[in-house]
Parts: structure tokens; sequence; C-alpha cells
């Protein structure tokens, strides 16, 4: 019993960093149509960040990790100007192979940049868990999933709340009724992308520490990303903070009773899931995001 | 006459909206029926249901004594029901005749164990298959274009290519999803002229149409919808004079025979 | 004009080893050829229904392992084992179409990769099995026993040249083949518009299944051929660097074409030969990335296809 409430806690902790991918990912996906197979390198970009505030500039680890989301931030922005911009109006499939080349470009320039041996990220919290009654916890990962919750949390009031959210909406329901109502349509992609990588460049920055920081990490970082998306529902905001959850606590319960080898692989087993059997998502009743 | 097609109180709803609510009519072999109504009164809706294209919430279509609710639309085809659509549909990268010869799917026989092994009869197939191409092709009027990619034909043309598309899956019943939107008058003609010339090669052709005076130029019958609901049924006169139709169209825009 | 053309390239082409004296040279051709035969099969999805399958590693995988266990293992014949390394993966290719049924675009994607997925990790942790990250040594070179003639093996690079070439060859007639007929046009509707095709009676499910296939059995042979080549096979196989290595090729060598992932193949297997001497193979995949942006951006519909539309304008 006290293995599962373990295993319980660990997944929904772990959980809230999926969820945090997921929603990202379910904004760009779901939102502007855009098949972000780029995604996990924003996480990846993220991670390195901190690794290089920490290590390189000796920054406050406080400090370090707001800041890796405004660099992930920061280069969405870049990648939505340069390359989804004038590749406005293509076609879908056009669109994800230019994510597929920018994967592949950006894994293999942190490989080359930063080597492909593992890197460790210091942390101020103390490595010794806490221990509440029958569950341990370590407080990085409280934190980890603390701040999670609050990401997610603004990001959903941003987009129900505020006027850039609005805006947001507006222009991923109606294009042309945005711009005519004055809506800046061009620079809401930006934003909207923007946003996407930033909460992935948060969600690696927050986990980089947890685990070990490494070029590939993107890769299973995107393909949870999905999972979760494709759990909740494409565009689904509530609906992938949910997933995020549902896919820690069956990693977790995966790793714990079947194997550890395999604890990936649930992840894809839950796509192979869904897509055959609710393409819709396990949600698709919850709010809608557009 | 015998009813080559028959819905029965099929209904459609999705969301919160009724886009069909228990509408029931019978299509007769041989005449050309037209079904009109204001924007959003079902009509597609209701085509997408009898071809496969959407499963209805409840309801029959019963397609020559045989029930083919629910069914996929190739298996639709496969039985002489063929359709077109609203918005104009053609294989754009490809040119006019591999268009065609695409729509003569249903024609040919070859499948993958003979592509391999046995190429002479693939190339007595594709021989076969030109030909009824080429003739397709002079009965739309696009003989000449035969070699133009679809993507670069004109609007009016790309709506012929479809048309004969749809033929060429030797449909006994054709369903014309507003064949005339967006053509010019004279293209409009020769649309009509086509549709009666095949009615007379024994298709029987059921359209939606939102121009009133081909829909009343061509059709022997002609099926109101409104808001989802069937609001009239009968003879082009009968039907211009009805104030149920009159009603529908003033009160949403226009005057019947504009 | 055009066919004088494919007969001096065929010519070239089949008397490769009397003239490519460096036995290096001879090995990238050999592995331009296994990577001919995986673009061609990935092109068939990809380039003629549209579909994009990023798990065909996955494919070639399954393939060299088909082969790799039966030859060493059961130490059956290696012909056995190639016609296992096509078969296994098409059973396979079918069962991911039939499951996939209307799954298109980005789902179909993210099915085919996590597929790929948790093979590569059945491979990594089935040890019985696979012999995991060890790997399966000694896979058996191929031999043409021919009754009253001498046994021929083929383990010199000269030898399997020919058996490569061949089968490049012979994966190019298959796909010509299919693609003048009606089950090419059948494929290449439900690319340009699957509503149509299935209104004039094309069954869009029965052929994506189709392609998936022989897609799949197609770039399974592509793994056999490679088994009984490097005489070795590890999970590396499943690396995700194969996938992307013939998707670049595909793609800029102009999909929906036949001589486009050939040419892509070529180009995508020699030059990094060439630049080996220069860079590293991480600067190798770096640029590939750029190179699939820029070649999207510029040149979207791949190198052949732009080369002779721009012959027909001049």
């Amino acid at each position: 019993m006290e293995q599962l409430l373990q295993h319980l806690l660990n997944g929904l902790l772990l959980g809230a960093t999926y969820s945090l991918l997921g929603v990202g990912l379910t904004l760009v996906f779901g939102l502007m149509n855009v098949v972000n197979f780029a995604h996990g390198e924003f996480y990846t970009l993220g991670a390195y960040a901190v690794f290089a505030a920490l290590v390189g500039a000796s920054i406050d680890f406080f400090v370090a990790i707001p800041l890796a989301v405004m660099v992930g931030a920061a280069a969405g922005a870049i990648c939505e100007r340069c390359l989804l911009r004038p590749l406005r109006g293509a076609s879908i499939d056009t669109i994800m192979l230019v994510m597929i080349g920018l994967w592949i470009a950006m894994q293999n320039a942190e490989l080359l940049g930063w080597g492909g041996v593992a890197k460790s990220v210091p942390t101020p919290f103390p490595s010794r868990p806490v221990v509440f009654g029958p569950v341990s916890v370590s407080l990085l990962r409280i934190f980890v999933f603390l701040v999670s919750a609050a990401l997610i949390l603004g990001a959903h009031l941003l987009l129900a709340r505020t006027k850039l959210g609005r805006a947001m909406r507006a222009t991923f329901q109606d294009r042309e009724t945005a711009a005519l109502m004055g809506v800046q349509v061009e620079r809401i992609h930006t934003v909207t992308f923007a946003l996407g990588a930033g909460l992935a460049a948060a969600a690696g920055a927050l986990l980089g520490p947890v685990f070990l920081v490494y070029p590939s990490m993107g890769d299973l970082a995107s393909l949870k990303a999905f999972s979760v998306v494709i759990l909740g529902g494409l565009g689904n905001f509530v609906g992938a903070a949910l997933g995020g959850l549902v896919l820690g606590v069956a990693e977790e319960l995966g790793a714990g009773y079947v194997s550890s080898g395999y604890r990936d692989a649930v992840g894809f087993i839950i796509i192979v899931a869904v897509l055959l059997l609710r393409p819709s998502g396990l949600f698709a009743r919850a709010e809608r995001v557009g | 006459m015998t009813a080559i097609l028959e819905v029965k109180d099929l209904s459609v709803r999705f969301g919160g909206v009724a886009a069909l609510s228990d509408v029931s009519f019978c299509v007769t072999a041989g005449p050309v029926t037209s079904v009109i109504g204001p924007n959003g009164a079902g009509k597609t809706t209701a085509f997408d249901v009898i071809t496969g294209f959407r499963r209805p919430t409840s309801g029959q279509v019963i397609h020559d004594g045989r029930a083919i609710t629910g069914w996929r639309p190739h298996r639709i085809a496969e039985r002489g029901l063929v359709r077109t659509f609203q918005k104009t549909s053609v294989f754009p990268g490809l040119t006019v005749t591999e268009n065609v010869r695409t729509g003569l799917h249903l024609r040919g026989r070859v499948g993958l164990g003979t592509a391999l092994f046995r190429r002479p009869r693939v190339n007595e197939e594709e021989r076969g298959l030109a030909g009824e191409a080429e003739r397709l092709m002079d009965f739309v009027g696009l003989a000449a274009r035969r070699d133009e990619r679809a993507s670069a034909l004109s609007y009016g043309e790309q709506r012929l290519l479809e048309l004969a598309v749809a033929l060429a899956a030797r449909p006994r019943l054709l369903l014309l999803d507003e064949p005339a939107s967006g053509m010019t008058a004279s293209e409009k003609l020769t649309v009509a002229a086509l549709i009666g010339k095949i009615r007379d090669a024994g298709i029987t052709v059921f359209l939606v149409e939102h121009d009133m005076r081909l829909v009343m130029g061509i059709s022997d019958r002609v099926l109101v919808l409104n808001y989802g609901r069937l609001i009239a049924d009968g003879s082009a006169a009968e039907v211009r004079r009805n104030p149920d139709v009159i009603r529908a169209y003033l009160g949403a825009h226009g005057d019947v025979d504009a | 004009m055009k066919r004088l053309a494919v007969v001096v390239v065929l010519a070239v082409a089949a008397s490769a080893p009397a003239w490519v004296w460096n036995p290096y040279h001879l090995h990238t051709l050999i592995m331009a050829g296994i990577f001919a035969v995986l673009a061609l099969s990935l092109n068939l999805l990809l380039g003629y229904t549209g579909q994009l399958s990023l798990g065909h590693a996955a494919f070639f995988g399954i393939g060299a392992y088909a082969t790799a266990l039966l030859t060493v293992k059961l130490e059956w014949s290696p012909w056995i084992g190639l016609g296992a390394a096509t078969l296994v993966p098409a059973v396979t290719g079918w069962v991911i179409g039939r499951l996939a049924l209307k799954l298109r675009g980005a789902y179909f994607v993210l099915l085919t990769i996590s597929f790929a997925g948790v093979i590569s990790l059945v491979s990594v942790n089935w040890m019985d099995l696979t012999n995991g990250p060890l790997g399966l040594p000694g896979v058996p070179p191929v031999e043409i026993a021919l009754p009253g003639l001498p046994r021929l093996s083929l383990r010199t690079k000269s030898a399997y040249y020919y058996l490569v070439f061949a089968a490049v060859v012979g994966c190019y007639l298959v796909c010509l083949a299919l693609i003048r007929s009606r089950v090419g046009r059948a494929l290449i509707a439900l690319r340009e518009n699957e509503a149509l095709a299935e209104s004039v009676g094309i069954d869009g499910t029965h052929y994506l299944v189709l392609a998936a296939m022989m897609s799949a059995g197609m770039a399974g042979l592509g793994g056999g051929l490679y088994a009984h080549y490097t005489r070795f096979v590890s999970p590396e196989v499943f690396l995700f660097s194969y996938t992307v290595t013939m998707v670049i090729m595909v793609v800029a060598g102009g999909k929906g074409t036949l001589a486009g992932p050939v040419v892509g193949a070529v180009i995508f297997t020699v030059l990094p030969e060439a630049l080996r001497a220069l860079t590293s193979w991480q600067w190798q995949m770096l640029l590939y990335g750029i190179l699939l942006i820029v070649v999207l951006f510029f040149m979207p519909k791949g190198i052949v296809p732009t080369l002779l539309e721009g012959r027909r304008r001049a």
C-alpha cells in the first residue's frame, strides 16, 4: 500500500511537468495547427539554459529558471518569425517536415555545442528526501511540481482572462474577422508559438536538475508531450493538464509494477491506444481553448 | 416508376443543432429531381448522409431496395450512387486525363498481383480505360485541355472536370451538389445542357442548387428544405406557387424567381 | 533521348565494380544501394499516398533481425532469411495499416513513431530473443548454390554490389509496375483528394494498407541486405537517424517520383562520406536538418522534379 502511495505521488509530481509540456504543445498543435516535432528541443534548450546559467555564469538557481523560460520563448519567437511566417498557408505536411528539420538541427547543434556527455545540474535543495508519513519526496520535486502548477494556472488565466488571451482565441478561431477587428494577427502567431516554446523550456528547466541534461532528452519529451495532447484532446487545455497527470501516474505504475526498462513505452502505448480507440481524447467534453 | 432512392425519417444532430429533422422523400428513377432551400437548410448534410460521408443520428437511407445507411462512401459508389462536392473537388496535381482515369477506378479490375506479374493484362486494361476517358472528356468538352494540370484549369473548367470524374464512376444515380455555383451565365447553360444529356443517357440526376432559373428549367421534380425540414415536394410549377416556400425564401432573402 | 540516358546510367552502375578501384568507395555505393531500397520504400507511402511514416527504421530493423535470427539461431539459408526479412515487416505493415484505419496526417505519423519506439525498446530489453544491446554477430554471407555449379559466396564487395544492384533495380521496377496501373492511381488519388477518391469507389483503407504493407516489406528487404552485408545486427538499426536519413533522401530527392528517392539516396550516402574527412558525424546531421528546411523552402518538390521542370522550361 505504501509502495502504491509512493508511486502515485511520484507520478503526480512528475505528471505536472508532463502537463506543462502538453499544455504548451496543445496551444501550438491545437490552436495553430502546427505539428511541432521540435517541441522537445525547446525543452532541451530550457535545460541547457539553466545549466549554462548555473555552471557557466553562476547565476542564482531561482533566477536561472525564469531566465531559461525566457530563452525558450525568445527562441520560439525567432523560429516562428523565420520559419513559420514565410510558410503561412503551406500544407500542414510541409510545415511538419520543416519542424522535423528544426528538430534535427537543434538537437545536433546542442550535441556539437555541449558534447554528448550528460550534465548534472546543481540545485540549492538538499538531496535528502523529506518524509511525510508513508511516503517520501525530495524538496526539489515539490518545487518542480509547484512551479509547474503555477505556470499552468498562469497560462490558463492568460488565455481565459486577458485581452491577449482573447486575441489569441479570436485569431485561431477566425483569422480574417480577428484581423478586421484590429487584432495584429501575425504578432499573435509569434506570441502563441513563443508561449508554447516557453512552457516547454520551463519543463526542461525544471526537469533538467531532477534528471540529467543531454542532447537527445528532447526526443522522449516530444513524444510524451504528444501523448498528453492526444490523451487530452487536441487544443484542449484542461485535457492536456489532466492528461499529463495521467501519463505521469501510468508511467510510475508501469515502471514500478511491470518493468522499469519499458517505462518510456507507456507514453507510446498511450498514443497508440488512444488513437485507435478514442481519437478525440479521453477528456473530449472538457473545455476547449479555441 | 421505381424509387431508386428513399430517405426515411432522416435526422442529423450535432452540437445542439438539428441539421436535418425527420426528413423523408423518394427519388424516382429517370426524372431530374432538385433540392432547393435557403442556406443552412441542410441540403449538403442530406447529401453527405446519403453518400456515406456522415452518419445520421437516426433514420434510413435506402438505395434500390437495400438499406445503405452508414455504409462507407466507396461501397455506396460501387452500387452506382456517385456524388460531386459543393466545394470544387478535383485531383489538383494530376492532369485532366489522369483525373478522369482515376474516376474510372470501378471500371478496372487490376489488383496488386496483376499489376506486378501480368503486365499484358494491365496494358489491355489501360488501353480500354484511355478510350473511356477520351469519351468522357469529349462529353463535358474538356478534350482540348486533357494534358493540363487540374489546378491550372479555370473554375468553370474544374467543375466540368468534376462532372467527368463523377460520370467515370458509371453512376446510375448522380448526386450533384451545387453544380452551377460560381459559374457565368454561359457556363450555366452548358451545365444545364449536360444535365439534360445525362438524364437522356438513363442516369437519374438528383441535385442541390441555388440558381432558381436553372432548377426550374431542368427539374422534373423539386424538393424544398428549410431549417432541416422538408416543406414542399412537387413539380417545379407547384413548388413555385407554394406559400410556405415563398415565405421561406422571402423570410430569408430574395424572391423565388431570382 | 530519355531511354538512352537510362541505359547509360544502368550500364555505368552495373559495371561499377570493374572501374571503382577503391574498396571503400565500393562500400559507399553498396550502402547507397541499400538506402535506395529504403528510400523507394518510404516513397511508396510518403510520395504516393501522402502519409508520412517516421517509424520506417522499425521495418528496416525488423527485417534485419528477422534474417539474423533465422540464419544465426536456426541456421537457415540466407535466401530464406531475406524472404523473411521482406515478409515479416510486410505483415507488420499490414497490421499497422489495419490499425490506423482513419488516422491520417500527424496522427498517422505519431502512430508510426510510437510503434517504432516500442519495437526499439523490445529489441533492447528482450535479451533472450535479440541478445539485447550486444546484438547478433556472425550473420552468414549470402551464398548462391545452384545444382551442378560451385558454391558462390557473396563475401566480396564486388559480388555483394551486384546483389544490392539487382535489389534496387527490382524494387524500382516493382514501384514502376505499381504506379503504372489502376493500383498506383488509387494510391495517388488518396494523396490528392481522399474524399473525392472515396466518392468514385476507391477504398482508402484498403489501399493505404496495401501501401503500408509493400512499403514495410521493401524496407525490410533493405534491412536484410544490410544484415548480410555488415554481418552484425544490434538495436542500433532502430536508430532514429536512419529514419531521418530516409526522409531527407525522399523529400530532397523528390517525393512522388521514382528517380527522386534513388538520386537522393546516392547523394546522401556519397555526400557524408565525402564530408567525413572534413567534418564529424554531428555536423553532418546538423547539416541534414538545415538542408531539409532549405529544400522545403526553395525546392519543395525536391531536386529531381525541380531540375526536370527547369529543363522543360528552358
